[in-house]
């Protein structure tokens, strides 16, 4: 049983002074898929990623990594056990280079992030690893611009090569492709299937067409609690679905409803 | 050209590229340390050391500020920890060398900023100032009531002593030599600290502190470090302070003295090694020639003036407006 699901939440709580953001949410994440967690704006869904890292503390609840209870853990620590996440909002360090960017995740396994007497020239044989990971996302030729100079695309293609550096068993992205047009969407997608191989991810992506090339399965949360849960065809099916994501009528799901009538 | 080529291309570029940076800072490293050694040679000695301890307090203070991001309202404390302690010790033990008080003022400093980094570190942004300013607020009550401090009247009669109770130190010309090879042996430590993989980390935590966070680092402990040799070299500067003047007071532990480091510090360019060092030249001096003449009540508004003016035209400082603008132009 619980080998088969890498990471599992019990009962997952939060609230806000009172407001109940995340609401008894169960999620059982089996080992090597793809797994979406969607739903409308303000759903918490980015909050159920803020609890499962520990960037914020949950009401009340379990989560089990490898049937192991990390709870009480700290979010450095759930990095280190190989759960590393991303944010929705591009996260990078804006005035290093792009190999330094990618030098400080890899860096952080060295043992030497306390050396203070130690040259930087000590970081040097880190370099070869780190073009590799850049060269993946195709961003080679970057290596030695300040990131803020890239485009956004690029930043987060910088983000997610950051994030495989840590060689994750988990990874956890929120919305690796918002606001990017269709030609970076496509690259987005290209990017996680390859980072996929070999690793369990769960993704929160609003958009629907992604959803559907990508994801074995999908979790759809409405108001903090579990709506469904099943693979793609089923839950697009569903009309709950398709009445919280009108009802909610934001511009992201304007554009998702289309997708979900032209994926049918 | 193959993949792998081009890799290997552009290794080699940044290789060069941190070749040619590390020639820079080593023949600025130079250009300093000529200008130092002969600086007592046209300068009043007393007058110099003075800029230069106030130098290492800003140095020490940009460490936290400029290169973790943390900015502390209540260095001062530090500085006046380090300067009651080497005072009081020296008056009083007449068996102490000069050395020995000031590294028991340094510890003193160091023990202190622990307590600060434990007690305000989890606090974060304007928050983080205030309780380092409350806390730094108690030390500066506790200078004011200890009798030991002399209180208002400050501490007089420091003996400047004896370097391991050999080189005399009343000359001012070797005490001038002494506090010169301390404030740049502390210097080369900073830049090296935050040219080190321990810099790179708080780099790192300056630019994106949960990005640092989801990277597996545990940043509390990154930046208690870097609160801690802050608190130090900062203790340090008061304690040579002390020695150089013959005399710790209030005006050290006082919380215009933290404002004062913070304006040193953003003159000449905080996240800068050299920003610091300038800055404190600048201040000092401007403060001593108001000072004499018939300005002297208007020092303070003055140095406002030119916080005001720093902080919105010339944000990155005096260096960091240089080195953008050599950046701009010489590529
Ligand atoms: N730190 C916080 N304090 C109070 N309320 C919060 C906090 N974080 C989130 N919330 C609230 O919890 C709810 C869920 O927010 P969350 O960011 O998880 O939504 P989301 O599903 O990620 O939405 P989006 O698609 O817009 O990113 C929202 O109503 C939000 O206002
Ligand atoms: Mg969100």
């Amino acid at each position: 049983m619980s080998d088969q699901y890498v990471l599992e939440t019990q009962n997952l709580v939060k609230e806000f002074k009172g407001f109940v953001a995340v609401d008894d949410v169960n999620l059982k994440i089996q080992k090597g898929h793809i797994h979406a967690l969607i739903g409308p704006n303000g759903a918490g869904k980015t909050t159920v990623f803020n609890l499962l890292t520990k960037f914020l503390i949950p009401t009340r609840g379990q989560i089990l990594l490898k049937g192991e209870d990390i709870t009480p853990l700290k979010s450095a620590a759930i990095a280190r056990k190989g759960m590393v996440r991303s944010f929705q909002i591009s996260a990078v360090f804006p005035h290093m280079t792009a190999l330094e960017n990618i030098r400080v995740a890899l860096q952080s396994f060295e043992g030497n992030s306390f050396s203070f007497w130690k040259s930087g020239a000590s970081l040097n044989r880190l370099n070869a690893r780190s073009m590799e990971l850049l060269e993946s996302v195709g961003l080679t030729e970057f290596a030695n611009t300040t990131t803020v100079e890239l485009a956004y695309g690029r930043k987060r293609a910088l983000e997610l090569a950051t994030t495989l550096a840590m060689e994750p068993e988990i990874l956890l992205l929120d919305e690796p492709t918002q606001g990017m047009g269709t030609e970076d969407v496509d690259r987005v997608v290209e990017l996680v299937r390859k980072a996929a191989q070999g690793r369990t991810v769960l993704m929160v992506e609003h958009n629907l067409g992604v959803v559907s090339k990508l994801c074995d399965r999908i979790t759809v949360l409405a108001q903090g609690a579990v709506l469904t849960e099943g693979d793609y065809e089923t839950v697009s099916a569903d009309p709950r679905v398709r009445e919280v994501y009108m009802g909610a009528g934001s511009s992201g799901e304007r554009g998702t409803d289309a997708e979900v009538e032209a994926a049918q | 050209m193959s993949q792998i080529d081009i890799q290997s291309d552009i290794q080699q570029t940044i290789l060069k590229q941190q070749k040619i940076d590390s020639r820079r800072k080593w023949i600025l490293n130079g250009v300093l340390l000529v200008l130092l050694l002969l600086a007592p040679f046209v300068m009043y000695p007393v007058f110099l050391m003075k800029i230069l301890c106030f130098a290492l307090f800003a140095v020490a203070f940009n460490l936290l500020f400029g290169f973790t991001g943390l900015l502390s309202f209540g260095h001062a404390a530090f500085l006046a920890t380090g300067g009651y302690t080497t005072g009081y010790l020296l008056s009083n033990f007449s068996g102490l060398t000069t050395e020995m008080g000031v590294i028991a003022g340094t510890l003193m400093a160091t023990v202190l900023g622990l307590g600060f980094a434990l007690l305000s570190i989890r606090r974060q942004g304007i928050y983080f100032a205030m309780v380092t300013l409350a806390l730094a607020q108690l030390v500066f009550f506790f200078f004011v009531q200890a009798s030991f401090t002399g209180g208002e009247d400050g501490m007089h009669g420091v003996p400047r002593g004896e370097l391991f109770g050999l080189i005399n130190l009343e000359d001012n010309l070797n005490l001038y030599y002494v506090v010169l090879t301390v404030f740049l042996g502390c210097y080369l430590l900073v830049q090296r600290i935050v040219s080190s993989p321990y810099g790179h980390v708080l780099k790192a935590i300056k630019q994106n502190e949960p990005r640092a966070i989801s990277l597996g680092y545990k940043v509390d402990r990154y930046k208690i470090l870097a609160f801690v040799m802050s608190a130090a070299l900062a203790g340090l500067a008061g304690s040579m302070k002390s020695v150089v003047f013959e005399l710790a007071s209030l005006n050290d532990a006082h919380w215009h003295m933290s404002g004062e480091v913070i304006l040193m510090t953003l003159i000449g360019g905080m996240g800068t090694l050299l920003g610091p060092v300038l800055g404190a030249t600048l201040v000092v001096n401007i403060e001593y020639q108001l000072g004499q003449g018939p300005l002297r009540d208007w020092v303070d508004p003055i140095l406002g003036g030119i916080f005001v003016i720093t902080v919105l035209a010339f944000r990155s400082g005096i260096v960091g407006e240089v080195q953008k603008f050599v950046r701009k132009n010489m590529g």
